[in-house]
């Protein structure tokens, strides 16, 4: 209602053909604080749970004595969370069309079982198997996308049969054995790093390259971005807080980036992570699929009724989301170095909540997959923090349901403060 | 007692916006008195900070209600004593019986325990009251929308209602029982419940109304008597509410209409015949029967109807099937026969369908308003898969400048905007994706009368650009004061074609109200 008002009020009393580049003076004007505060507002979620991972971050930085930012524990949180931050991005694709997906830890348990059988049984060479899993997921993706696109089942419904399905097609697969061990290249999915060689001595030459190319991609693309704004006339930062922003980006890359080098270089995981991070990130942002996504989300009747091909966009979401389900689960049976039938109990819930903490809404239509990768992260440096500290898995438990209720909890709070 | 309430210069400031500054409001006993204003004006607010919505303290003035000041601390608290709110959007329980949503929060009971007889033989009273003829039993997701208006008014007289607030009641109603609500309004003011009508509907003000108070930009402008009454002896013409609520003169309530000169000017654009769609559950019934129509490239054609005549039902089976059954007919677009059966494909065939309902099936009410411009002709914007954002927005600012559409910017919340505003970005989205051929299904119901010129002068727009309009809609003035030829359509079929200069009110009335299954035309 506010707004309603607040907006009908910015035109000249009612009168039509107001004059356009009057009010886009005006804007400009006190532009650049309102703009700032607009983004930061309508992204509140995401920047605050950014702000609550840095706290998260330095407060058992200082509980632990500096041990949680040593360059090997850094190394373990990517590895320990890979395959939970795989599952978030996917799972955030799936909660924003409108959906859920609660087999993904069975899927992952299921094609992690399917693998060590490839390898084990069969003599699959790593690269064949790793394939044959992928195609595997998008295949079980496939099946539930089918049921929940073009039969019309509700996704709670259909994942949940699927989480039954595969973790006791899990079972049958291993007949209750674990199934070890694995090449040496499988493994290296998930707990290898890249190779060493060049001529730095005390870090690793390759990740120190890789850094230094991100920051150039980075500072052209801030760069390009605000050329382009300007190009089309619209609102670009104030150039201080422009070189503010570029500076701190800057500054936690080669931090970073130099905590890696210090260490084994870049884990092979960190790679794929980013990877899928930056591909789906860039569909979801970009691409026309990734926009009829959001608006199936927002509005299933109003996105069909503007030409969205809902049934096949669903299918895909589900084929992808698979997909990343048998990839997960390939990087933890690497991890472990067997395909068990108690792989991934859990997960499902896990990467939920990492969604959820990292902005997606029950109701579908909003959230991002960095928002995705942020909330598991937040998870993952409290499970990591508070080992290193000594706190039992009891409690741990107990304090990570509070963080997940406290951060949807605060979002609620904040629209509401903003809407009435 | 002179008065059952009067607000006193009320003032309610949201951080940043004044909604309403002193505004004051008298209702006297026994009288309907209705507010009226341009959406945004502050009547919504005004009726939160009466039922305490908007709790005492929140806002400046005061409020006395049967001579007595209030401080409302909640919704119960001005419930309890005796002024209901019914909302625009009804506030019913669908798969619970008419009884138990009468008697909802406020159950028949005995140590919490419900005593259903007591229960249905009170709902059954009241429903005598607004004559509701139905079971007490019946759930209310099986009656229409009319008698669960009744419903929400059985409601409010079980809680003893001695001041009645209806927000827009008839917004959602076919004539008939627009009537009989109003006509029942009428009758709870013999029996001494004043009533606060907000309504958009001119007519109907004047038709039930003794008083009405205008409202513009949170201010009151003025409170003139409707009916002739000692003191006030002035009768108010529409003209002069509609004034009151613009401020400023309309000449005219529509723009005059530009004529389309291009080489194919006259052209069949759109031509459907023989169209016939059966009712998605029960189907044996045919909800359009055999209709066949067509409207030429730079012309704008009328389709009248009373609610359930199937004119909705027809243009969404037409775009795409996305409503019931298809059972024949075809449809030729530019002379060709087009391949409608999915959404896309009409899309692709040049046709564009901007919904009655933008709420449910036009906008994504949580993205952004160039998002929701850009939905139906992304392709447009789009560099090899990858969507052009820049472009993007360009094109949304273009469609805000040229429709005025009254937002901050373009990446604004399309739910925050109000109704008007809504329509102009439905508009823009189909405009945008370029089409031959508009079915404009109710472009105009909820919207006020400043933004409804805008929306006529945009439609009027296409029209001069060669397109092919096809207007849907249930005011009797719009499609005369816009169209170039009107069908009419009754129970399924097509009754009547009548060109502008033939028709009035009372002809197109008629064709409307004709047996249709004669079909004589």
């Amino acid at each position: 209602m506010t707004t309603e008002e607040s907006v009908a009020r910015k035109g000249p009393a009612g009168g039509p053909g107001r004059p356009a580049g009057g009010a886009r003076g005006g804007r400009g004007g006190s532009g650049a604080g309102a703009l700032l505060l607009r983004t930061v507002r309508a992204n509140m979620r995401q920047y605050g749970m950014l702000v609550a991972l840095a706290l998260i971050v330095v407060l058992f930085q200082i509980w632990t004595d500096g041990n949680l930012l040593k360059p090997v524990n850094v190394s373990n949180i990517v590895q320990q969370n890979s395959y939970i931050l795989i599952l978030a991005m996917g799972m955030m694709i799936v909660i924003i069309a409108g959906h859920i997906d609660l087999s993904v830890g069975s899927l992952a348990a299921f094609v992690g079982a399917a693998a060590a059988v490839l390898m084990v049984h069969h003599d699959f060479s790593w690269p064949a198997a790793l394939a044959c899993s992928l195609l595997i997921g998008a295949a079980a993706g496939a099946w539930q996308g089918f049921w929940i696109a073009y039969v019309g089942i509700p996704s709670f419904i259909v994942t949940l049969a699927g989480m039954l399905l595969f973790r006791g097609g899990t079972q049958i697969l291993l007949e209750g054995q674990s199934l070890a061990p694995f090449p040496r290249g499988f493994q290296n999915i998930s707990q290898g790093f890249l190779p060493e060689g060049g001529p730095l001595d005390n870090y690793h030459d390759l990740t120190v390259l890789i850094g230094v190319v991100v920051v150039a991609v980075v500072l052209f693309q801030e760069w390009r971005g605000r050329r382009r704004q300007r190009e089309y006339e619209l609102e670009v930062l104030p150039l201080s807080l422009f070189v503010l922003k570029c500076v701190a980006i800057v500054a936690a890359v080669v931090a970073f980036t130099l905590t890696l080098a210090s260490h084994r270089g870049v884990p092979v995981v960190l790679l794929i992570m980013c990877g899928i991070l930056i591909g789906l990130g860039f569909v979801m942002r970009n691409a026309v699929v990734g926009r009829h996504v959001y608006a199936l989300g927002g509005n299933r009747a109003a996105a069909r009724l503007s030409g969205v091909k809902d049934r096949r966009v669903t299918f895909w979401v589900f084929v992808n989301m698979g997909v990343l389900a048998a990839l997960a689960g390939c990087v933890y049976a690497a991890r472990l170095n067997a395909g068990t039938p108690q792989a991934g109990i859990n997960f499902e819930l896990e990467a939920i909540a990492a969604a959820f903490i990292g902005g997606a809404s029950m109701s579908g239509g909003v959230g991002t997959v960095l928002g995705a990768v942020i909330g598991g992260l937040v998870l993952g440096v409290l499970n990591n923090g508070m080992s290193l500290v000594g706190i039992g898995t009891d409690y741990q438990q107990v304090i990570k349901g509070l963080v997940l209720l406290a951060a949807v909890g605060f979002d609620v709070w904040n629209k509401r403060k903003v809407g009435s | 007692m002179s008065s059952v309430l009067e607000m006193r210069s009320i003032t309610k400031t949201f951080p940043g916006v004044r909604a309403l500054s002193g505004v004051d409001l008298t209702v006297r006993p026994k009288e309907i008195h209705a507010v009226c204003g341009e959406n945004g004006a502050g009547k919504s607010t005004l009726m939160k900070v009466l039922s305490g919505v908007h709790p005492h303290g929140s806002y400046e003035g005061e409020i006395l209600f049967e001579g007595e000041p209030c401080a409302f601390r909640d919704i119960r608290a001005s419930e309890r004593r005796g002024i209901v709110i019914i909302h625009q959007e009804l506030a019913l329980v669908p798969y619970l019986s008419i009884a138990e949503n009468i008697f909802l929060g406020n159950e028949h009971a005995l140590r919490g325990v419900v005593r259903w007889g007591e229960t249905v033989r009170r709902a059954a009273e009241l429903m005598r009251r607004v004559g509701l003829r139905e079971s007490p039993h019946t759930r209310v997701a099986d009656i229409g929308v009319g008698k669960q208006q009744l419903v929400e008014i059985a409601k409010a007289l079980a809680k003893r209602v001695r001041l009645l607030i209806l927000d827009e009641p008839t917004a959602a109603l076919n004539d008939e029982d627009s009537a009989k609500l109003l006509g029942l309004i009428g009758e709870l003011r013999s029996q001494g419940v004043a009533c606060v009508l907000i309504s958009h509907k001119l007519g109907e003000i004047r038709e039930v109304a003794d008083t009405v108070t205008v409202l513009r930009d949170g201010r009151t402008v003025e409170t003139l008597a409707v009916r002739p009454s000692p003191g006030a002896p002035a009768e108010v013409s529409e003209d002069r509410i509609i004034r009151g609520m613009v401020g400023r003169d309309l000449d005219s309530r529509f723009p005059p209409r530009t004529r389309y000169r291009g080489p194919d000017a006259g052209r069949v654009a759109l031509e459907i015949s023989g169209w016939t769609v059966r009712h998605p559950v029960d189907h044996r019934r045919k909800v359009v029967d055999g209709v066949s129509l067509n409207v030429r490239r730079g012309e704008i054609v009328g389709l009248a109807g009373l609610m359930g005549a199937g004119r909705t039902e027809l243009a969404m089976s037409v775009f795409g099937r996305s409503y019931g059954l298809y059972a024949g007919g075809t449809v030729r677009i530019d002379g060709r026969e087009a391949d409608t059966r999915t959404v896309p494909g009409a899309v692709a065939r040049g046709l564009a369908y901007v919904t009655e309902d933008r709420k449910t099936y036009g906008l994504n009410l949580i993205d952004t308003v160039s998002r929701n411009i850009s939905l139906a002709s992304l392709p447009k914007l789009t560099r090899a898969g990858v969507v052009d954002e820049h472009r993007e927005r360009r094109v949304a600012e273009g469609y805000r400048d040229s429709m005025n559409i009254k937002t901050p910017t373009v990446s604004e919340q399309v739910g925050r905007l109000s109704g008007g505003n809504q329509q102009k970005v439905v508009l823009g989205r189909w405009v945008h994706a370029d089409p031959e051929v508009l079915i404009l299904d109710e472009p105009t119901r909820g919207v006020d009368v400043g933004a409804k010129y805008e929306i006529y002068t945009a439609v009027d727009r296409l029209a001069a650009q060669g397109r092919a309009v096809l207007l849907i809609s249930s005011e009797l003035p719009e499609l005369l004061g816009m169209c170039d030829r009107i069908y009419t359509m009754a129970a399924g079929r097509l009754t009547g074609e009548v060109a502008r200069e033939e028709a009035d009110q009372e002809v197109l009335m008629r064709h409307m109200t004709r047996d249709g299954s004669r079909g004589d035309r």
